[in-house]
């Protein structure tokens, strides 16, 4: 029996180690190890955030005009992202980093990661975008934060949506309104500061705490409030904090074509806040002469133009055309709350603390 | 256990050639957890603490000790003790039907019970709002039996939510680790004690409970400190105004980019793992003896009575009420469209189609990051096939040593003494510690690993090991050494009485170890977000790169993602559970 046993087992053990052979033999063979290993000279390594895309023919025109191969390195949200380019200082994994936005910026700039890159291209690009003047990061595309609504709520309950964020305490509006939690979230953070923007330092949390008694929703992330509490994804709020392209992204990720967005953003004066991304050569580069051209070819057209598809931001180059889609659908605020990238560094962390002791307890 | 020793101890040569052999042997794992564990989380303190911001106004041990920390480190324990009591307490019924009796789907239901182990919590909160919400199956039956207006109950953001996302998703570790090993011990033992007169209460209270604790102790171990560092539960479930040290320590880490205070927090999180793992390691000591071990199959029979058929009928019925029911409502979700919760005023009539699927496999805007679900199958797969050889391949010898019986002051039996905590530790470690750890440690030749595709299996294993050792573990101590001495007397080499007394006997805790290994890296999204390539993506991260764009289709092709998620990883602990590594009951 015994000599039964051992042989049936060694049977398994056999098969099980032919198992992992083979699985690893098709590991070994995956794409990656097919492709010729580049010279270093030519590889251009990009450092960005999960959000990050772009069209294949726009990058491989890149690769066409200069010869070069880019890799991509993406590490989790903004924040993630910075933090890893900030503990790999002075020996950093990649030559360009994008994706640092103006809430970060003052926080990137003291840690002292990126050097100085004059693009000629900056000259097509308005000034307000440019927040660093010694041109260590450079501006490449911005985004609203503005509240979206459910039109088919208020069209229902014969309602107009809010104009201004004081009438979001108004008594018409209670229990309507869902925002993100901004020690955990980037339009969360961007909504605060709006509140930041419009009624200072000194009173922005006597207007949380009416939209406290007017049933003001927090939940931690942007997914749980857009597809679960806001009403126009099955949820029971019709109000929330998102940005001026997401009704757009409505149209083009509709499940069946549709003509009109089912939602649509508030961009009324002072009620949105704008974020800029910016992008910046890596100090201890590799190769910073292919990083300046990627930078100089993420402010020019094609990249700019290819931008709001595919991430769902607006170009900062004026000559870059926007999409149908955009043009029909996105209203750009006239006046956004402004908190400029200094205080925001120096306050991020007291704000966000007294917000939480005031609405969060 | 002293007068357990193997008498071929008393031999001094072989003794010390023995134990040289396993020293050697005890190389291999700390090795490997000194390089990729305790290096990178060195590397990455040093460099917190030595390189502080310079907007920290308060200094670290300040801010640990105000109230808010305090609570946070209050709360953490305590929803993770009423966590862990939770799921033992729903556990222990299941583990004792699929341990005492055979029934038709049985494996199928086990793997189902699996699931929820890997699904991504925002995958779960859709689920449970499906089901619970304010929209949900059940509010919208009950607003329609009462004739209500306003939904009766709203679950999220509330402790309770914690809690029962908490249940669903450990279930599975009692369920296998209790389970199995009460599907091993010997019938006839409760027999004896009824036959004398004790009420089936009596029988279990003392008989039956002695002889799991060293189970029962494992799962809670190990259950206990998943609550502890729970992440995604409490940020999505629990909402803004729970917070546990793992929740913290992403906000100082990603949020404030405070790396002395996310190091700070990171190393009290460790110290109680390590407190708990040493309180578990005392407990643990006095309950374990070697038992017989039996056959599963000859312990377990057919549902015969009529009362033993109404038990199993109410414990399937609630298990599937509980773990599958939320599954079958995603996965209906997936394939249903229109209507209903959009709320609209042409409300058309839901119909069914495969929408979502087809659209996963088209790249509409020839994005260069586009992820073809086989791709990311692929890729999942192959990083869960590394993890579990990888884990296994440490984890067998780590816990055959530990397993080892010895005298009590021999070097062996110190370094188990001194190991056997430190293993757990990378179970308490926080995804973004860990995450950046790799990368800060291995960033210059030799190892330059920063931008290879190896750092992701490598995190898995780090978590997957100490799961695989803890699983092993009560099996291998209940053997028997008159078993080894017995086969030594007979001439067998160490290795022979590997193969086949150990081995055979603990084949079932293999499978349950190489099953959990294989879940831990299907479903990881923390560490593997911060490690992985963006040619290489796993499931969950296609999943999530999904959810964080607006509009029905992404939404709708997140959930489809989650249902092939959710295939893969039954089929996957489907054929893990066939290998059978040599079961006793087999010959």
């Amino acid at each position: 029996m015994i000599n039964l046993l051992s042989t049936n087992l060694i049977k398994r053990v056999q098969s099980l180690i032919a198992l992992l052979i083979l699985v690893s033999m098709v590991f070994a063979c995956s794409p990656q190890a097919s492709s010729p290993p580049p010279t270093e000279s030519n590889i251009l390594t990009v450092m960005t955030h999960d959000s990050f895309a772009a069209t294949e023919s726009v990058i491989k025109k890149f690769e066409d005009q200069t010869g070069a191969i880019v890799k991509f390195i993406k590490a989790g949200d903004t924040g993630s992202a910075l933090n890893k380019a900030i503990l790999a200082k002075g020996n950093p994994l990649a030559d360009v980093f994008y994706g640092v936005d103006n809430t970060f910026l003052s926080r990137a700039i003291q840690e002292d990661i990126f050097q100085p890159y004059d693009s000629p291209l900056l000259k097509e690009i308005p000034e307000k975008f440019q927040l660093d003047p010694q041109k260590r990061l450079l501006p490449v595309d911005y985004g609203d934060v503005c509240l979206n609504y459910d039109k088919n709520y208020f069209s229902q309950h014969s309602l107009q949506p809010p104009k201004s964020l004081d009438d979001l305490t108004k008594a018409d509006y209670k229990s309507m309104l869902v925002v993100e939690n901004p020690a955990l979230s980037s339009p969360g953070l961007a909504f605060l500061l709006t509140t930041i923007g419009v009624y200072g330092a000194d009173h922005y949390l006597d207007y949380w705490k009416e939209l406290v008694s007017n049933d003001v929703k927090v939940v931690n992330d942007w997914e749980s409030a857009y597809y679960t509490e806001f009403s126009a994804h099955g949820g029971t709020r019709p109000i929330v904090v998102s940005y001026n392209s997401s009704p757009p992204a409505e149209v083009v990720f509709a499940e069946t074509p549709i003509s009109e967005p089912p939602t649509a953003a508030i961009t009324a004066n002072r009620t949105c806040f704008r974020q800029i991304e910016f992008v910046g050569v890596l100090q201890g580069a590799k190769n910073i002469h292919l990083a300046q051209k990627w930078i100089d070819f993420m402010l020019g057209v094609d990249f700019q133009s290819d931008m709001p598809l595919q991430m769902f931001v607006f170009p900062v180059n004026p000559n870059a055309p926007l999409p149908e889609q955009f043009q029909k659908f996105v209203v750009i605020p006239q006046e956004t709350a402004q908190v400029d990238a200094k205080s925001i560094g120096e306050n991020r962390d007291k704000w966000i603390q007294e917000w939480t002791s005031t609405v969060l307890h | 256990m002293d007068q357990h020793r193997p008498s071929l101890n008393r031999t001094p040569v072989r003794g010390y050639w023995r134990e040289k052999g396993s020293l050697i042997l005890w190389m291999l794992p700390l090795l490997f957890l000194t390089l990729f564990y305790f290096y990178p989380l060195g590397k990455i303190s040093l460099l917190a603490f030595t390189h502080p911001p310079q907007s920290t106004a308060t200094p670290i041990w300040e801010a640990i000790r105000s109230d808010y920390f305090l609570r946070i480190i209050g709360f953490t324990f305590g929803q993770a003790i009423l966590s862990t009591f939770l799921t033992l307490l729903s556990g222990l019924p299941v583990a004792y039907l699929f341990a005492r009796y055979q029934f038709p789907g049985k494996t199928f239901l086990r793997s189902l019970t699996g699931i929820p182990f890997v699904l991504p919590t925002l995958v779960v909160a859709a689920a449970f709002n499906a089901l619970f919400g304010p929209r949900g199956w059940i509010n919208l039956f009950l607003m329609a039996a009462f004739g209500l207006n306003n939904p009766v109950f709203t679950l999220t953001n509330s402790l309770t939510a914690i809690l029962i996302a908490h249940v669903f998703y450990n279930l599975t570790i009692v369920i296998r680790l209790v389970g199995d090993y009460w599907s091993r011990l010997d019938t006839r033992l409760p027999q004896v004690g009824r036959m004398l007169g004790a009420t089936n209460w009596q029988t279990f209270w003392r008989i039956t409970f002695p002889l799991l604790r060293p189970a029962l102790l494992t799962a809670a171990l190990l259950v206990m400190i998943f609550d502890f560092t729970s992440f995604g539960v409490i940020l999505v479930l629990g909402g803004p105004r729970f917070a546990t040290l793992e929740v913290e320590i992403y906000y100082q880490a990603t949020g404030l980019l405070n790396m002395p205070m996310a190091m700070a927090l990171s190393l009290i999180q460790l110290s109680c793992t390590l407190a708990m793992t040493i309180l578990y390691s005392r407990l643990s000591a006095r309950v374990s003896q070697p038992i017989n071990l039996k056959s599963a199959s000859q312990n377990q029979r057919q549902l015969i009575h009529h009362r033993e058929k109404i038990m199993a009928g109410l414990i399937i019925f609630s298990l599937i009420a509980f773990q599958v029911l939320p599954l079958v409502g995603l996965a209906l979700r997936s394939v249903t469209h229109a209507g209903l919760e959009r709320g609209q005023t042409t409300t058309s009539t839901p119909y069914l189609s495969l929408t979502y699927y087809r659209e996963l496999f088209i790249n509409p805007r020839e994005s260069l990051f586009y992820i073809p679900p086989s791709k990311a199958v692929f890729v999942s797969l192959s990083y869960a096939i590394i993890t579990v050889m990888m884990s296994l391949l440490l984890g067998l010898p780590t816990a055959w040593l530990l397993a080892k019986p010895g005298q009590n002051q021999s070097l062996l039996k110190k370094i188990q003494r001194f190991v056997e905590p430190l293993l757990m530790l990378p179970l308490g470690t926080s995804a973004v510690t860990m995450g950046l750890g790799l990368l800060v440690a291995f960033d210059r030749p030799p190892l330059d690993l920063r931008a290879s595709p190896i750092l992701v299996p490598l995190a898995h294993t780090l978590v997957a090991f100490p799961f695989v050792v803890r699983s092993l573990l009560p099996a291998w101590r209940s053997i028997r050494p008159q078993l080894h001495r017995a086969a030594a007397i007979l001439g067998a080499n160490p290795l022979q009485i590997i193969l086949r007394i150990d081995l055979p006997l603990i084949g079932r805790a293999v499978i349950v170890a190489g099953v959990f290994a294989f879940s831990i890296s299907l479903g990881e999204f923390g560490a593997t977000a911060l490690l992985a390539r963006p040619e290489f993506p796993t499931i969950p991260i296609a999943i999530y790169r999904y959810l964080s764009q607006p509009g029905e289709l992404n939404y709708g092709e997140a959930l489809a993602l989650s249902v092939i998620l959710m295939l893969v990883t039954a089929s996957g602990m489907i054929a893990i559970e066939r290998l059978r590594v040599g079961e006793i009951g087999e010959f």
